[in-house]
């Protein structure tokens, strides 16, 4: 990922998913169809858990997540898994297969993978973890909302560490209905150009090991979380719980706005979303703060946003690069000075990532290098 | 770990043949019978009337339960953050989503699309209350209740403040339901706070605990909602009911449960406070 964003690559390509594919461009994950479930995971084999093995297989994390359970034993470890759709691919398919009489083919009569919580049950098992294993599905904010979560549960002693993980791909369900609400790019998205026509959707897997008590960084310092109390899939005009969510975050990690190095927005390349985010950005953040969208590169993963975009702000701590905002060209009138789309390189000590979703649900992350006293 | 404190201080529960605490606490006691006709749903009054018919069950029986738990707490629903918890979530939505992507993708219903997110009704919820208060959704299948029981006291907890909880399940309809099964409809509301109120129903000293176990409910009362996702529900609700103190396990993973001491302070001893 560090090399995509760094030599702009974008993951983007026109739509080839399904059979009456939208004119519109995805950020489709190459070889899902190919990946292979061990033996003893077979029954919750589906797209959406396939995404999640591959995840969970790259960057040796696997490795990572047993050798926490060996330190701290397999029921002091909470599971809290983000998705949007989770397996109701698996479903739709069922439903493009039924036999004659009305039943499910054979192969697709496994009840865990026509559930929301298939995803959470599937790493529970594939990971061998026996503690809380809950899947959250707030729609785009599902896998920021688990590190708030899993903070919470570490604070009050019922978990030592925490597996936060979001997983959502690519589904009919997701991709008509977009459709149908008339926010997808016929190109590749655009965030926060003054001509951007929409989102393009994408598929991802990420995981993160959270610990109470680490050596070293990057540190969860604080989060926010808050409702819009507007409509259910068009943000607040004034981004009013879109602030309360940055205001949360900045408040419980002690840090003033003028802390923070870089922001990864949410940046969906919608037409509401974006003016509203650039509008917020500009009067909440000093000029030298850098903010970018980097769905350009990614598509919007919708319930697994949150943790990739983590990630990409955590790597722009590590590497010093900061990834600007791919496919834009000129930006809305909107954006203040911090919106970037060329790629930058700073020392970044505080990163902060937005993820606003469907149903008004706001989260915002704020991580920092080291602990911030 | 510790065992930690808080107060029931709202209560709500429906279910067909149980519409409303008021009349399923006493047939929970065995005080009285279940009405033999069941409830026709739950119409929620926070909607505009058009709105108010269209809305998917789902949306009803957790905005009808929300509403019931906030309004026993005496609390403004402005003011609470919630956790919405369902099994399934919208089971007929998703039937409508899959059959209209076999046969005729383009012609999916935008409303229907967003209602079928996992958290519409928490959306619905904050939207017809004005609540700016976070919402979570969430779901761990046959653990669904106990996952979000744990997760509205350990907000109640770390934020010092009283949570809503929403729990509900509706009907599997078409070929899901010959997979999924859940039938009717069924709902409990909860308002848990680390504080004590004049409203207060119980205490509960809770931890989780190693081992699978789960308490169950007598069986004249489950079968009142059996086959309903959110069945798990009743055990802690029958215990709420019958004001004895007692322990309820449930389940929150396989092999871990959540252990709930209930006890009725000023039940039993109303000098106490």
């Amino acid at each position: 990922m560090a090399v995509a964003l760094r030599e702009r690559r974008s993951g983007l390509r026109p739509n080839d998913f399904g059979d009456s594919p939208l004119p519109t461009w995805i950020g489709r994950v190459p070889g899902v169809e190919a990946v292979a479930l061990p033996d003893h995971l077979a029954n919750w084999d589906c797209r959406n858990n396939r995404l999640a093995w591959l995840a969970l297989t790259s960057d040796g994390f696997l490795e990572t997540a047993a050798a926490a359970r060996a330190r701290y034993g397999a029921d002091r470890i909470a599971l809290v898994m983000g998705t949007s759709t989770s397996s109701i691919g698996a479903t739709e398919e069922a439903y493009r297969r039924l036999l004659p009489d009305g039943q499910y083919p054979a192969d697709l009569r496994r009840p865990i993978v026509h559930t929301p919580h298939s995803l959470g049950d599937f790493v529970r098992a594939a990971l061998g973890l026996e503690g809380v294993a809950v899947t959250v599905a707030t729609a785009c904010s599902s896998s920021a909302k688990i590190f708030a979560q899993a903070e919470r549960l570490m604070r009050l002693g019922l978990a030592d560490a925490a597996v936060v993980g979001g997983v959502d791909s690519l589904c009919g369900s997701v991709l008509f209905g977009f459709n149908s609400l008339e926010l997808v790019s016929p190109e590749p998205c655009r965030p926060f150009d003054r001509a951007r026509r929409g989102i393009s959707l994408g598929e991802a897997g990420g995981f993160a090991l959270l610990e109470r008590d680490g050596e070293g960084g990057p540190w969860l310092l604080g989060y926010g979380e808050s409702s819009d109390a507007h409509h259910m899939s068009s943000p607040h005009p004034e981004g009013f719980g879109a602030r309360l969510a940055i205001q949360g975050a900045l408040t419980r990690s002690g840090l003033t706005p003028d802390a923070i190095d870089y922001i990864n927005l949410h940046g969906t390349a919608s037409q509401k979303n974006d003016e509203v985010e650039a509008r917020l950005v500009a009067d909440m953040f000093p000029t030298r703060t850098l903010a970018s969208s980097t769905k350009g590169w990614t598509g919007h993963t919708l319930g697994a946003a949150g943790i990739v975009e983590a990630v990409i702000a955590i790597l722009a701590m590590d590497t010093g690069l900061v990834p600007g905002t791919l496919n834009a060209q000129e930006l809305d009138p909107a954006c203040g000075p911090q919106i970037r789309i060329g790629n930058e390189s700073a020392d970044v000590r505080f990163a902060l990532s937005n993820s606003f979703g469907f149903g008004g649900s706001n989260c915002s992350l704020l991580f920092g290098k080291a602990r911030h006293e | 770990m510790s065992t930690l404190t808080a107060y029931v201080n709202g209560v709500s529960f429906w279910a067909p043949r149980l519409p409303g605490w008021q009349i399923a606490a006493p047939v929970l006691r065995g005080e009285a019978a279940a009405p033999l006709q069941p409830a026709p749903r739950p119409s929620p009054t926070l909607l505009g009337p058009t709105e108010r018919r269209r809305a998917p069950d789902t949306v009803a029986i957790a905005l009808e339960v929300a509403g019931r738990a906030c309004e026993s707490a005496g609390a403004d629903p402005k003011e609470l953050p919630s956790v919405f918890a369902s099994t399934h979530g919208d089971l007929a939505i998703s039937d409508y989503m899959s059959e209209t992507l076999a046969r005729t993708p383009t012609l999916i219903s935008p409303i229907r699309f967003h209602n079928s997110v996992h958290n519409a009704a928490a959306g619905y919820w904050t939207i017809g209350t004005g609540c700016y208060e976070p919402y979570t959704a969430l779901t761990a299948h046959d653990d669904t209740f106990g996952e979000g029981l744990l997760e509205a006291l350990t907000q109640a907890a770390c934020g010092d403040r009283a949570v809503l909880l929403a729990a509900y399940d509706i009907e599997a309809r078409g070929p899901l339901a010959t997979i999924v099964s859940s039938h009717g409809i069924v709902g409990a509301g909860l308002v848990v706070s680390p504080h004590t109120q004049a409203s207060s129903v119980a205490r509960i000293r809770w931890r989780t605990r190693r081992g699978g176990d789960r308490t169950v409910a007598l069986e004249c009362n489950a079968e009142l909602v059996a086959g309903n996702a959110m069945a798990a529900c009743l055990p802690f609700f029958e215990a709420l009911a019958r004001a004895e103190r007692r322990t309820v396990c449930v389940g929150l993973s396989p092999t871990l449960s959540l252990e709930l001491a209930i006890d009725f302070p000023d039940v039993e001893h109303p000098d106490e406070g």
